[in-house]
């Protein structure tokens, strides 16, 4: 692979964004956070982003959901943690979630809309909760 | 501890934007012997006194996370220095800005990987303050690409929508070659 120019990255995502609007969708509802302050990181967050992504698009649900990283959540010792914000289902934090784990949070929790088991911690920790 | 070097980079890149830097520019300087690693940013700074204190693990400034008392970041890279006989420094001046820099060798044993740089890079990119992020990656003395937040931005859209992602790791790796 040479290297790409921005002009061509320009290009493929235009081409990328004629196909999406074709689709007959509500706009983007579902978002997820992934921990990425100093223990997310150490933890192997960057990993389960890379994922998450490849698997939302793999599901076809690019057009649904906002992928962000965010920093610390408060819940170090069960890194790497995700956020996940989605219509009809609980506002749920998973933790420990390595590869594996981010592809089944696409499947069950925003295609079978269904919570992964063994994975589910609780909300943010009250020092870094917004008041 | 970090697994790979991009982490303490991008750990340090955090840094930065949570100081509320407009801009971090990143180096990434390979030669045959060293890994080089500068991460300058124009946020808030640090006076004399935090500039000590951030080496202990056990410092934090407490804006964040208030209940908390440690802050490994800082503690994580000078570990890593010191395991590589490498060396470390940062400058710092309140109201202009921060540089932090390492230079790791390779041949030490204990050197850990360097890591997969372009998604280190994406990563820098996707956090959501507006800071602009550019990288400059040096190999043996010349510069073999740049690359800047803002200009990925404007060439795919926001990069929080998992297409508009992969395309621009697409773009990054392409730029590795």
């Amino acid at each position: 692979m040479g290297k790409m120019t921005l002009e061509e990255l320009r290009k493929l995502r235009e081409a990328q964004k004629s196909e999406i609007s074709k689709r007959d969708t509500a706009g983007k509802d579902i978002t997820i956070f992934v921990g990425m302050g100093t223990c997310g990181i150490a933890a192997g967050a960057k990993t389960t982003f890379d994922t998450l992504i490849k698997a939302v698009d793999a599901n076809g649900l690019s057009d649904k959901v906002v992928v962000k990283q965010t920093g610390c959540m408060g819940l170090c010792y069960v890194e790497p943690t995700v956020e996940v914000i989605a219509p009809g289902m609980p506002q749920t934090i998973y933790g420990k979630v390595d590869s594996a784990t981010a592809e089944e949070i696409v499947k069950k929790h925003l295609v079978e809309h269904t919570l992964v088991e063994g994975h589910i911690y609780d909300r943010p920790a009250i020092d870094i909760v917004k008041k | 501890m970090h697994y790979t070097i991009c982490d303490v980079v991008l750990d340090l890149i955090h840094n930065s934007i949570e100081a509320g830097s407009s801009l971090v520019e990143l180096s990434l300087i390979e030669d045959a012997k060293t890994i080089t690693v500068v991460v300058k940013d124009n946020g808030k700074g640090m006076d004399a006194e935090t500039l000590k204190r951030v080496q202990d693990p056990f410092y934090t400034d407490g804006e964040k996370h208030t209940a908390r008392k440690v802050g490994l970041g800082i503690p994580f890279l000078v570990q890593l220095a010191g395991q590589v006989q490498g060396a470390w420094n940062i400058d710092s001046e309140p109201g202009i800005g921060t540089t932090v820099s390492f230079s790791l060798p390779y041949k030490h044993i204990d050197l850990p990987p360097v890591g997969d740089i372009p998604s280190c890079v994406l990563s820098a990119f996707c956090f959501s303050e507006s800071a602009d992020i550019a990288v400059h990656r040096f190999r043996d003395g010349s510069e073999v690409y740049s690359v800047k937040r803002s200009e990925i931005l404007d060439a795919v859209g926001d990069l929080t929508d998992a297409q508009a992602l992969l395309l621009a790791k697409q773009y990054l790796e392409s730029l590795e070659t």
